[in-house]
């Protein structure tokens, strides 16, 4: 991976840790449950093993399709994928339903993992793992062909690391920082509607895969 | 189109509800009983800086007759804002408005004209029925969705009742809610514990012991319900029955505490059949992690003379208090209990839920006493404080006179005629008085009777929270 990539893997999974919805609120509230800062930062664990596991699983999909696929291939119908995903999300006026506050660990991770899923979090990292060539391969062929599996799983899964660990960071000092110094209230002003947000992310990179990979 | 930034009426916890800004109107249940007139939801300028001031100042009738307007409630709240779902960029602005008596189901929308709002959905009795339910009752905003209670079963079985779960998009039905109701046969209201994952639900009778009035074989028969129930909101699972005990016929309403870290509530119970008192349980956790239930509140029957009653009580010489609705307000400090038949409104400073303290009441109406209001001395009331609702922030009461129609009829057969208070808390000593300047009454609801109202933005029994 390059630095380039390295940052951009980070950057995202800071923007995914910014989002209320995908972790650092639920851990306030059991914080604020417990009245205990710790609780804020051990309810992160499983939270984010949950948004590691759902991205690894894309991860993991594209980097296997592009063991017997040509990774311009996998662009492109990524690509698509993200687009029309992003257009869903933002058309739809469904919403994440869960019904549950008090979690086990697994529960939690369980939360997580599907919360992450439903909004497309592992999608959004479709364009870096694609533009990432396969380790051995020169960048200039590594668009024309399929490479070695288990290297590709390798680097699908140091790509998901980087991200996670950027992701709870920012979701780990986030909920402390609304859990002891900004308060409940900073909700009812800061929290925009991230979910249009997403979409419209969504939608911009994956038509930038498309586009660049033709 | 969903919102940028939250509905600005969602707040994270009952503490910062409490700050929220006085309501400027307020939403009515008014239903004609004769079915001559259509229902409908009557509008109140309670805003004390607008000339209109206590005046009805809208009004929207319901397209069909009959449907008997009871409890109503907002298709989202600050429910929304709770992690496990969050979805605070949903509007506030559907009023979800069953009849009790029709089954048909009715949303407003708010919005646009808040004086008089639209009607964009009904939800027609076979639709109600795809979820096993009619005679819908009470409305809650939910992590799920919007959840209506019921008391009867569809296609005109008498039962069971029960919860149907509707989309808060759509508000398509989606079906019955739980998977496992246990023992709980009879419907009434029912509330939750949300961060606890714990729903109480309550029990009143099926539609044929309610419907032509109050059965008298059955009260006595110790037929009407009087248990409350507990489930797994995750699981929709039952969990616990707690008996009152079968002399204590009707336990109605549900309040928990607003506080997420609290694990108790109230429930009040209509009359004991022992002695015609009315009274109000204490639902705690207790040490075994079970739910235990103690009678915290008795309000003894007052004597009458057999001439001063209704038919219905004369053979018994009392007039029964009939605790028909309580109301907690947001910071769970205080604790409004209707003595529907007495004609009382008592305020219980609640700090210590274990130990109620009587602190303010107000006499309006009563079987016997009649008593007037202040605006005009004279004219001698009818019916009682029934419907309590409460601002969030703690400070105005309001309340309104009609129970159920046939049981209006039998209570008060004289006819309950129609009226609305709004009372004045005293938050630092307790106390209320009754608001001189605020007293619709009479042809201003058109010659419909009013049962429950909603305040703009939420009141105290619309809310719930997740965060302490």
């Amino acid at each position: 991976m390059s630095w380039l990539e390295i940052a951009t893997l980070a950057g995202l999974g800071a923007f995914h840790g910014l989002n209320p919805g995908m972790g650092w609120l639920f851990a306030v509230a059991i914080g604020l449950q417990e009245r205990s800062a710790l609780a804020v930062l051990r309810s992160l664990v499983p939270i984010a093993a949950g948004h590691a596991l759902s991205v690894f699983a894309v991860a993991a999909l594209v980097e296997g399709l592009r063991s017997v696929l040509a990774t311009r291939v996998v662009a492109i119908a990524g690509g698509l994928v993200m687009v029309g995903f992003g257009l869903w999300r933002a058309l739809s006026r469904r919403h994440f339903t869960w019904a549950g506050m008090r979690l086990t660990p697994w529960q939690l991770t369980g939360w997580s993992f599907l919360m992450s899923s439903v909004h497309g979090a592992g999608l959004m990292l479709v364009p870096v793992l694609v533009a990432n060539p396969p380790p051995g391969v020169h960048q200039d062929h590594a668009l024309h062909a399929p490479s070695d599996p288990s290297a590709l799983l390798w680097q699908g899964l140091a790509a998901t690391t980087v991200h996670t660990v950027a992701m709870v960071t920012v979701a780990g000092v986030i909920g402390l920082l609304v859990y002891r110094v900004l308060g409940l209230e900073v909700l009812r002003k800061a929290w925009v509607n991230l979910d249009l947000v997403w979409a419209v992310a969504l939608i911009g990179s994956g038509a930038a895969a498309v586009v660049l990979t033709l | 189109m969903p919102l940028w930034k939250p509905d600005p009426t969602f707040y994270p916890s009952p503490r910062q509800a409490v700050s929220a800004p006085a309501e400027k109107l307020a939403y009515v249940a008014a239903f004609d009983r004769s079915a001559e007139q259509p229902d409908a939801i009557a509008v109140l300028d309670v805003d004390e800086t607008s000339d209109s001031y206590g005046r009805v100042v809208g009004w929207t009738d319901l397209p069909h007759r009959g449907d008997e307007l009871h409890h109503f409630g907002w298709n989202a709240c600050s429910s929304a804002l709770c992690p496990s779902s969050p979805h605070p960029h949903v509007e506030r602005r559907y009023l979800i408005v069953p009849g009790l008596r029709s089954s048909r189901i009715y949303v407003l929308d708010t919005k646009d004209n808040p004086k008089a709002p639209s009607i964009v959905r009904t939800i027609e009795p076979a639709e109600l029925a795809k979820a096993g339910y009619s005679r819908p009752h009470t409305v809650h905003c939910g992590p799920e969705g919007i959840y209506v209670s019921n008391l009867g079963g569809a296609d005109g079985a008498e039962g069971p009742g029960g919860i149907a779960l509707l989309d808060h998009d759509s508000f398509d039905v989606l079906g019955a809610w739980e998977i496992d109701r246990g023992p709980q046969y009879f419907g009434y209201d029912f509330w939750w514990h949300l961060t606890r994952d714990v729903v109480v639900t309550s029990e009143w009778g099926t539609p044929s012991m309610i419907e032509d009035g109050l059965v008298g074989e059955l009260l006595l028969g110790r037929k009407y319900g009087h248990s409350i129930h507990f489930f797994d909101l995750r699981k929709r699972r039952h969990l616990q029955t707690l008996d009152l005990g079968d002399q204590h016929q009707m336990a109605l309403e549900l309040r928990p505490a607003h506080d997420p870290t609290k694990e108790y509530g109230f429930v009040g119970v209509v009359v004991s059949v022992e002695d015609l008192s009315a009274s109000v349980w204490l639902w705690h956790r207790d040490e075994t992690g079970d739910f235990a239930v103690r009678k915290v509140i008795e309000i003894p029957a007052e004597p009458a003379d057999a001439a001063d009653l209704p038919p219905i009580l004369q053979p018994f010489g009392a007039v029964p208090p009939l605790v028909t609705d309580i109301d907690l307000s947001v910071d769970d400090r205080y604790l409004y209990v209707s003595a529907w038949g007495i004609g009382k409104l008592l305020q219980y400073d609640v700090s210590d839920p274990f130990a109620p303290r009587l602190t303010g009441e107000v006499r309006l109406g009563g079987i016997v006493t009649k008593a007037a209001h202040p605006a005009a001395p004279d004219l001698a009331l009818a019916g009682g404080p029934q419907m309590v609702e409460v601002s969030r922030d703690g400070r105005r009461v309001y309340i309104t006179n009609s129970l159920y129609g046939a049981w209006d009829d039998q209570f008060y057969p004289d006819g309950v005629g129609a009226w609305a208070a709004r009372l004045d808390v005293d938050l630092d000593n307790g106390g209320l008085t009754p608001d001189p300047r605020f007293f619709p009454h009479g042809d201003e609801f058109r010659g419909r009777r009013v049962h429950q109202t909603r305040l703009q933005g939420g009141d105290a029994s619309s809310d719930s929270y997740c965060f302490p």
